[in-house]
């Protein structure tokens, strides 16, 4: 089993806490001037997304975690499980929708996600930080609108409601920031 | 930490810092001058090392003339055996800005070289040295009316985890941690002091000197390091320390002048090093002999100028005001 001593902590570093993977955001060394030292420790629980802070004694070990980010491309969904695959090695792998999360809003067949995989499975999957979708369904807007002030509704072909300008219209292709849901501009036929 | 700074050439600290550090050496001699205390230098290399089990050496050697075989020194983590040694040959009472070191500690409120501002006042109780510790820092601060209050260790953790930290147990301080869902305590193998440390700095120290300086005051004796015990109340020592802004920025004692009890305690923590798997360090015969000799009456006091800095600049990054912190190296 491999550990890390307190001394390799740092952040990004992945360690097992009460059985979930966790990946340290901050480490804090705290010693009073003639006492014992500690670290404390922000983490976020790869699983469930928490953060939590947690001290340790220095020069405590802890149970590594058997985790890393690997870009994989997404191939298709069978309705309870998205499906990856490592273009390199074309191993495939399975992501339920917990790992999913928002990723589900945004991805489409052939874009390459970042998948967090833990002991070979998927436990989280970040979709591309900027994706181009098709609207299927939107109110017409009002010819002669450019200045996208106010703007509407707009249902993507992953179902995904975004607000678009007025002057956007079903069937067009769009930009869309999947970090905060937001349309970012037309997409360029190409 | 350590990857933080990798090919960045210039110093952490800005020309501003730099300069207001300056102008705090300046404000630190001109206080001591005006109050006839003697500037004196001590080595950073001794032969010797306290022997404190929370304080870890940094190690050199001398080889050369006379040294064949070479010499083992350590970077003092505080000039205070040699000024004691000053003390009891009659110097007075004196001052130093010296370099510290400390091993494995790095971080955001520590680097393992550090500038202290050490001195010791013959005749002084820890009451009158806390007086000057904080008409110094309202000089070099320019705060005149900085609001100074003293609180004692006992009552601390009686207001803030209604606890007696003189007579609670170490499961009793265990269990304090966890009722207030301290993660990490569960299974965290601690002796009491331990305990009491974890507590402190969970969850008093971030609430302490807020409004000012705040003194802590009577520590338990089992945490007297080379403080005296305080003969009224033989479970605490005559040691305190100074909080602001949540930063430990000084620490001083009434002075352990008695050589057997001095040796006692060097024999006490070299114990509870090799217990714990730490080296047992030498111990400084000659600080013993000039206690034999006699040590006048006095209480020291050490404060750390780089944390000083910090709260006069409101930096929570030690980084900040140090020239090359140990990841600009």
């Amino acid at each position: 089993m491999a550990t890390y001593n307190t001394n390799e902590f740092r952040g990004g570093l992945k360690l097992m806490l009460d059985g979930d993977p966790c990946t340290i955001i901050e480490n804090e060394f705290v010693k009073p001037g003639k006492g014992q030292a500690f670290s404390r420790v922000k983490l976020r629980n790869l699983k469930t997304g928490r953060v939590l802070e947690k001290t340790f004694k220095s020069g405590e070990s802890v149970e590594a975690a058997d985790v890393m980010d690997r870009n994989l491309a997404y191939l298709y969904s069978d309705g309870e499980f998205w499906h990856f695959m490592d273009n390199e090695s074309y191993e495939q792998y399975q992501a339920d929708a917990n790992a999913m999360g928002e990723a589900t809003n945004w991805v489409k067949e052939q874009d390459n996600c970042l998948v967090t995989l833990w002991n070979g499975t998927p436990i989280a999957v970040e979709a591309p930080n900027f994706v181009v979708l098709e609207i299927t369904e939107t109110d017409p807007g009002l010819k002669g609108d450019t200045s996208g002030g106010g703007g509407k509704p707009a249902t993507l072909e992953t179902g995904a409601v975004v607000r678009v300008p007025l002057f956007v219209q079903t069937g067009e292709k769009i930009k869309v920031d999947t970090r905060n849901g937001e349309y970012v501009s037309r997409a360029k036929d190409d | 930490m350590t990857q933080r700074y990798a090919g960045d050439w210039r110093p952490g600290a800005s020309l501003d810092v730099i300069k207001t550090r300056a102008a705090l050496l300046k404000g630190v001699r001109a206080f001591f001058n005006q109050r006839d205390v003697l500037e004196v230098e001590t080595p950073l290399l001794g032969a010797s090392f306290g022997t404190d089990p929370s304080i870890e050496p940094l190690e050199s050697k001398f080889t050369g003339p006379g040294y064949p075989g070479g010499k083992r020194l350590f970077l003092q983590s505080s000039p205070e055996f040699f000024m004691k040694r000053l003390l009891a040959t009659g110097s007075g009472p004196i001052y130093q800005v010296c370099k510290a070191f400390r091993n494995g500690e790095a971080g955001k409120r520590h680097n393992p070289e550090f500038t202290l501002l050490e001195w010791y006042r013959p005749g002084f109780s820890a009451d009158q040295l806390m007086d000057e510790v904080a008409s110094l820092i309202c000089s070099l601060v320019n705060v005149p009316n900085l609001a100074v209050e003293r609180l004692g260790y006992r009552s601390l953790f009686l207001d803030h985890l209604d606890l007696d930290p003189l007579e609670a147990e170490a499961s009793e301080l265990c269990r304090c941690a966890l009722d207030r869902n301290l993660l990490g305590a569960e299974g965290m193998q601690l002796d009491r002091d331990g305990w009491l440390d974890l507590l402190m700095t969970s969850f008093i120290e971030p609430e302490l000197g807020r409004e000012g300086l705040t003194f802590v005051t009577d520590y338990p004796a089992t945490q007297a390091s080379l403080a005296r015990i305080d003969p009224e109340d033989p479970r605490v020592a005559k040691r305190f320390e100074l909080y602001w802004k949540g930063l430990e920025l000084a620490n001083g004692f009434e002075e352990l002048a008695d050589p057997d009890e001095q040796s006692e305690r060097f024999e006490q923590e070299n114990c509870r090093r090799y217990s714990t798997g730490q080296k047992p360090m030498p111990v400084d015969d000659a600080l013993l002999s000039a206690l034999e000799a006699g040590l006048p009456a006095c209480s020291g006091v050490a404060l750390g100028l780089d944390r000083l800095l910090m709260c006069q600049l409101d930096s929570a990054d030690i980084e900040e005001v140090l020239g090359f912190s140990l990841a600009r190296l």
